[in-house]
């Protein structure tokens, strides 16, 4: 049962505006970054799925945009409490990059260029769930957001959208990533309010 | 799990930011530059939750201080930095976090960059060496709007003036006291190659405040020879650029 806050009255939003619990709406694109912002020049960028000890798909910048594409709107949930509504993203599926790959792993675990990695069972990445976006808004997504490309998992906390990604490491066993390790729920779950260890 | 802070006391540390010493009976400790999120209550039961930096050192008394910087179109924190109270209660959360912080057994060069509001977990991590004896040599550029603005002047000053490993360098952006060699203005690179610890003592960097200013420090210390993972950046607020 929460305390009063003697003499606080609060700004609500729209009633019409529904938001995991906890969340209030921005308009701005906050940035939450652990580390300098990696410049990763499209020349050199690559993507893999690799199944811990082979590269089972490698695309470079080329071979990616030759892929099918897809534009979606989504809503975007930071653990640090601001929800975006409504955002622009182009991307390719992940469905589409794991095609043809056959895996009875049940975990992956993205990892990113600037060494950040983050953990989710693979089912969340699949069944039009999930996207490695590189544009936003109808311009190339910008490095301080994670460009060239970067994961898109927009029904979870936005740190399991990895910034920078390069790569998805499939795993049959769990294991954390970078917030994981450090206090951030495993599976992070907004309507779940699934923000720390023990929530 | 929602702990309760009883307001002890209330500082003002400029004109628009504030101070909040909690006594938190149950506070389990914290590690210098974690944070904690802080709920407020309607009397409806309509609530908004926040997240702010600590800026106290770990300690037995179990208090906890938040310096709070009002923004003119914040929902919580012009409550907190002019209603709030002392003997009001408010809940908090914590600590959280477990990547930006400073312990006291690490002995290496430590390089702050404080842009703002952002001091506050930096100066956690100076109160932390300080209560813990410790001799990790320290720096700190603190970059900020005017002089009136400097969060914690006296205690730096203080602080610095008793430990030469503890080094102070300020930036001013808008307005530099009377004969203040820099001009005002941003950061830049030559500011942080000759205001941080060489590359070459590989210290650990911690850089701290709005978006585009952390963006800019890290690519300096970058610059300067600082490798990626010896950077560790907490950023807030919009960033400034179109989105």
């Amino acid at each position: 049962m929460a305390i009063t806050s003697r003499g606080f009255t609060g700004r609500r939003s729209a009633a019409d505006v529904k938001l995991p619990p906890g969340q209030y709406l921005t308009t701005d694109f906050p940035v939450l970054s652990a580390g300098p912002t990696p410049h990763v020049p499209l020349d050199q960028w690559e993507f893999t799925i690799d199944d811990g000890s082979n590269v089972l798909r490698r695309w470079n910048w080329k071979s990616f945009r030759e892929l099918p594409t897809e534009n979606v709107t989504v809503d975007l949930h930071c653990v640090t409490r601001w929800s975006k509504l409504g955002t622009h993203w182009e991307g390719v599926s992940l469905d589409t990059l794991f095609a043809n790959v056959l895996t009875d792993a049940e975990y992956a675990l993205a990892h990113s260029y600037g060494d950040y990695s983050t953990n989710l069972p693979l089912t969340d990445l699949l069944d039009k769930q999930a996207w490695i976006a590189f544009r936003f808004d109808d311009d190339d997504l910008a490095p301080e957001h994670g460009g060239p490309a970067r994961l898109l998992v927009p029904h979870l906390y936005l740190w399991k959208s990895a910034k920078w990604v390069r790569g998805i490491t499939l795993m049959h066993d769990d294991k954390p990533g970078f917030w994981e390790m450090l206090g951030y729920h495993n599976y992070g779950d907004p309507w779940r309010e699934q923000r720390y260890w023990g929530d | 799990m929602w702990r309760v802070g009883t307001v002890a006391a209330l500082h003002d540390e400029t004109a628009t930011a504030r101070t909040i010493t909690l006594e938190v009976p149950d506070w389990p400790g914290h590690i210098a530059g974690q944070h904690v999120d802080v709920r407020v209550t309607a009397s409806d039961g309509y609530s908004a939750v926040r997240s702010y930096s600590i800026a106290s050192a770990p300690n037995p008394e179990k208090h906890v201080e938040l310096t709070i910087e009002r923004l003119p179109d914040g929902e919580v924190s012009p409550y907190l930095t002019q209603e709030v109270a002392t003997s009001d209660r408010l809940e908090l959360r914590g600590p959280i976090g477990g990547w930006f912080v400073w312990r006291p057994q690490q002995s290496e060069p430590i390089q702050l960059i404080a842009g703002g509001s952002g001091i506050v977990p930096l100066m956690a991590m100076i109160r932390a060496r300080v209560s813990a004896g410790s001799s990790a040599p320290f720096r700190l550029l603190y970059s900020v709007r005017e002089p009136g603005a400097v969060f914690y002047r006296d205690e730096l000053q203080s602080l610095s003036d008793q430990d030469r490993s503890l080094i102070l360098t300020y930036a001013y952006t808008r307005a530099a006291p009377e004969g203040w060699a820099r001009p005002p203005g941003r950061i830049d690179a030559a500011l942080v190659a000759n205001t941080t610890w060489p590359s070459k003592l590989v210290p650990t960097c911690y850089v701290c405040g709005p978006t585009p200013f952390v963006e800019s420090a890290a690519g300096f210390l970058s610059a300067c020879g600082n490798s990626p993972e010896k950077i560790k950046t907490e950023r807030f607020g919009p960033t400034g650029g179109k989105k």
